[in-house]
């Protein structure tokens, strides 16, 4: 064995143990690293974990309080209600528009949030249509697209239900917006 | 000199970034590899060593609550109606909330460890000596910083332990001369604790502290790097270089700090486990104790730990009124600093160093002690045997703690007095110590029932859940009849120990489980009914109704035993509190004889039996919340006592001019607490962390 073989062992010898070093080195810190970050990236997460619950029935109001003139009248939804920690009793929680035809008993219920972006859609009764102030979206009171629209779809009608003693309820939900598609959120 | 050169290039391979081509290109244009080079390959002097670990651990660990801090303040909302309301939510009902307010919290106070640990490296090795003076002085700004953190942070939480603690900090801050009011105004943002204590506070923990540490802190590692690692002296092993060897240690260093903190952490959780019981991950970690409460009194109110001895520093200036606490909070605290301040300067001369070491070792010794001290005098009754002083206990209760009345009862005997006064001191030591141990059990028990009620499903109101708090009658009930009823009626179960005693003192019934089934079984039984828990110390002691029972209804002809059991479950159905379903036809039975006029309805009016209002009570809705309500509020009310009302104060009637002694909400509290009619969680909440199946 020469000198120099003797020096180069030596130094592959330094060389591996330098670089295991290094990986235990990383491995440890990496491990104490991750741990703030996994923990912090746990509860971050949180909020996908969360849904907005079975869409229910609501009382709206009463059927003596929606004429029968087919114009569309605006209510607000009132329910009990829980953000995160706070539990709101009987709060509005959004609105929608009622109409009953001439002669008819039936009533349908209009979503007041637009399909396109989620505006609040106003009821123009000059122009006798709905209006979205966000984007001018134009739908007529059935709730039909006016052409040209920036909402892909019309206005999304609630299922709405009569009691034999003339309570109006609907049932209310949120629907993604910005598609074609009517998909409620879960 | 060739070790660290072979150690060098041998290590740059571990790093390699790779020399591919988007290497090239990102170094190209970045400079990348120069920086990581730079920041890798610092010369060790003398090679790692274990003693350089601990500013590498505090940049970890200060990454760590940044980190973890920042995540909290996505969910915690800084008002004094929602503070303690998001960190409950963060705490309790988040997933994985726990683990990240644990982590926050008990690495705060490694951060505190590894301080000490750092100054004391730094001193001891004689650091701060020239050329680094400037980084000795950042750094001891970059202490005060982090202590300044762990104030602030200690009250974000709202609850009674960090408000009450604030508190007193606040006030402390108070006595600096002249600007004092006003420091303590800006902090606490007005003349009291509100919404702005808590948005302040927050800015200062989550804003101006940490973005000037961060400032800091640069200056510091730059300096650092610009001097270099002062090596512990003299030199005996050649060179390393930071990568890997020092990196290796200090990444030990940080993942066994990180393990002692989930550690810290997950302990309770491995008890569970041993013990077989169901893990609560809200229990885990950081606590919560009840919501702040300015009207609530808080005797278990200690800062964190790591200020205990500050806080038994005071105690030592007691009776030096404000000037002492100036001194002990601010002055001699200040002058400590401003020593601090001036260690390199005399780190110059050998002596001064020495002097500086001695300093260094003489604090930290001290506030040892005084925390050591501190605890000792918390928890004495834990281990202080009380039974030797039951002497000091009687001679204390038959004198009144008058000195001429104990030096006469100790016939004047100098040795004796001197004997008693230093047994009186150590049993008083006890009692301090046993009303202190009994408020921090009383703060527990709190913060559980504040947290069972957050967790309803109707969840917290908008008011927050000190609402929930000042109206539950399981906590408020328990306060207010000690205060306003306690001293004439007892509440305390017959078969417990000692309960007779307590009757033969009370001067009214006792108000155990009034409604209930037992209760009237008691009223009703001719043996009870006399007794001290009853009617016996009351002036109806020898009343019709005393009689009646013990007479009346123990004659079999007139009463039969079904007719007694009939009546008792009518009682017991009209106050609402039957708790066997499907007795209908005994109640009615039991109904028509207390309306019967030549049975209960001779002098009880009920029903539709006509029997006059006054002689009486009215048995109409007996025990029921409303009438309960109805005989706190005016006992001399015609349904109740008009005529013969034993001393029982009208506690809603206002005197002329003035406020009843309750207002309606207490007296509703107090009442439906007797009833035992408190929220009740229907199942317990378990987490699927870990859990035996």
């Amino acid at each position: 064995m020469t000198e120099g073989s003797y020096d180069e062992s030596i130094d592959q010898k330094k060389k591996r143990r330098s670089f295991l070093t290094g990986v235990v080195a990383m491995l440890c810190g990496g491990l104490a690293t991750i741990t703030p970050f996994g923990a912090a990236l746990w509860a971050f997460l949180d909020p996908l974990r969360r849904s907005s619950g079975a869409a229910t029935f609501l009382p709206l109001t009463d059927l003596k309080n929606v004429p029968a003139d087919g114009q569309p009248r605006q209510f607000p939804v009132v329910a009990d209600r829980v953000d995160a920690w706070t539990g709101f009793k009987a709060e509005p929680i959004g609105a929608v528009y009622i109409k009953r035809d001439v002669g008819s008993d039936r009533v349908e219920a209009l979503s007041a949030t637009c399909p396109h972006a989620g505006c609040f859609v106003e009821l123009d009764k000059a122009a006798g249509c709905f209006r979205c102030p966000c984007h001018n979206s134009s739908f007529t009171l059935d709730g039909g697209i006016v052409a040209p629209s920036p909402s892909p779809r019309s206005m999304d009608s609630l299922e709405c239900d009569v009691s034999k003693s003339g309570a109006v309820s609907v049932k209310w939900q949120n629907f993604y917006t910005g598609i074609e598609d009517k998909v409620a959120r879960k | 000199m060739k070790d660290a050169q072979s150690s060098d290039m041998s290590s740059e391979a571990a790093v390699s970034v790779g020399t591919s081509w988007l290497g090239n290109w990102l170094d190209s244009r970045t400079g990348y590899r120069a920086i990581v080079k730079s920041a890798l390959y610092e010369r060790v002097p003398g090679g790692a060593r274990w003693r350089y670990v601990w500013g590498s651990t505090l940049v970890f660990a200060f990454m760590t609550q940044v980190v973890t801090g920042l995540v909290l303040w996505a969910s915690y909302s800084a008002s004094a109606q929602t503070a303690w309301e998001s960190v409950y939510f963060i705490q309790y009902e988040m997933t994985g909330g726990w683990l990240l307010r644990g982590i926050h919290h008990f690495m705060a106070q490694a951060m505190i460890v590894l301080l000490a640990l750092h100054v004391m490296q730094v001193v001891i090795d004689g650091a701060y000596r020239a050329p680094r003076e400037v980084n000795f002085w950042l750094g001891l700004v970059l202490m005060m910083l982090v202590l300044g953190m762990a104030l602030t942070g200690y009250l974000l939480p709202w609850d009674q332990k960090g408000y009450w603690a604030t508190r007193v900090a606040t006030n402390l801050a108070g006595l600096v001369p002249l600007l004092g009011p006003s420091i303590q105004q800006l902090v606490v943002g007005g003349p009291d604790y509100g919404h702005h204590t808590l948005t302040r506070f927050f800015a200062l923990h989550a804003g101006f502290l940490p973005a000037t540490l961060v400032l800091f802190l640069v200056v510091h590692l730059s300096l650092f790097r610009k001097h270099g690692l002062h090596a512990k002296q003299p030199i005996t092993r050649p060179d390393a270089m930071f990568w890997p060897d020092q990196v290796l240690k200090d990444a030990v260093a940080m993942l066994a700090v990180m393990a002692v903190v989930l550690g810290v952490i997950l302990l309770p959780a491995l008890r569970a486990i041993l013990a077989g019981e169901p893990i609560m991950s809200g229990h885990l970690g950081a606590e919560l104790g009840a919501p702040a409460d300015p009207s609530e009194p808080y005797a278990a109110a200690r800062p964190e730990w790591y200020f205990l001895f500050l806080f038994q520093f005071l105690k030592v200036f007691e009776g030096w009124g404000a000037t002492g606490e100036f001194l002990g909070a601010i002055v001699v605290p200040g002058a400590t600093l401003g020593v601090m301040f001036l260690m390199p300067i005399l780190g110059q001369w050998k002596l001064g160093h020495r002097f500086n070491v001695l300093f260094t070792i003489a604090i930290l010794a001290g506030a040892g002690l005084l925390t050591a001290m501190a605890l000792h005098e918390d928890y004495y009754a834990l281990w202080a045997d009380r039974t030797a002083f039951a002497d000091v206990e009687k001679l204390l209760d038959s004198t009144g703690g008058d000195s001429k009345k104990i030096a006469a009862a100790l016939g004047h005997d100098e040795n004796k007095i001197a004997d008693f006064q230093s047994r009186r001191h150590k049993f008083e030591a006890i009692r301090r110590s046993e009303s202190f141990l009994s408020a921090v059990k009383q703060a527990e028990i709190d913060a559980e029932r504040s947290i069972e009620l957050a967790g309803r499903p109707e969840k917290i109101p908008p008011a927050g859940a000190l609402s929930l708090v000042r109206n539950d009658p399981l906590m408020q009930g328990p306060r207010l009849f000690a205060q306003h009823c306690a001293s004439c009626h007892a509440h305390m179960e017959p078969s417990m120990e000692g309960a007779d005693q307590v009757f033969a003192k009370s001067s009214a019934a006792n108000l155990f489980e009034f409604g209930q089934e037992s209760w009237v079984r008691g009223l009703l039984d001719p043996k009870q009914v006399a007794t001290d828990a009853y009617f016996g110390n009351t002036a109806h002691s020898e009343g019709d109704m005393v009689s009646f029972v013990s007479d009346d209804f123990t004659d079999e002809e007139v009463w039969e035993q079904s007719d007694k059991e009939a009546v008792i479950f009518a009682l017991v159905a009209e106050a609402g509190l039957l708790k066997d379903a499907g007795k209908e036809k005994v109640i009615k039975r039991g109904m028509d004889l207390i309306a019967d006029t030549d049975r209960c309805g001779s002098c009880h009016p009920y029903r539709k039996n006509e029997t006059e209002f006054g002689y009486a009570p009215d048995l109409n809705g007996w025990g029921s919340t409303e009438w309960l309500v109805g005989i706190i509020t005016d006992p001399t009310h015609q349904r109740f006592y008009p005529d013969t009302n034993d001393r029982m104060p009208r506690f809603g009637i206002a005197s002329e001019g003035g406020l009843p002694a309750l207002t309606s909400e207490q007296i509703k509290l107090i009442s439906l607490w007797l009833r035992g009619a408190w929220y009740r969680p229907a199942v317990m909440k378990k987490v699927e962390l870990v859990q035996d199946h």
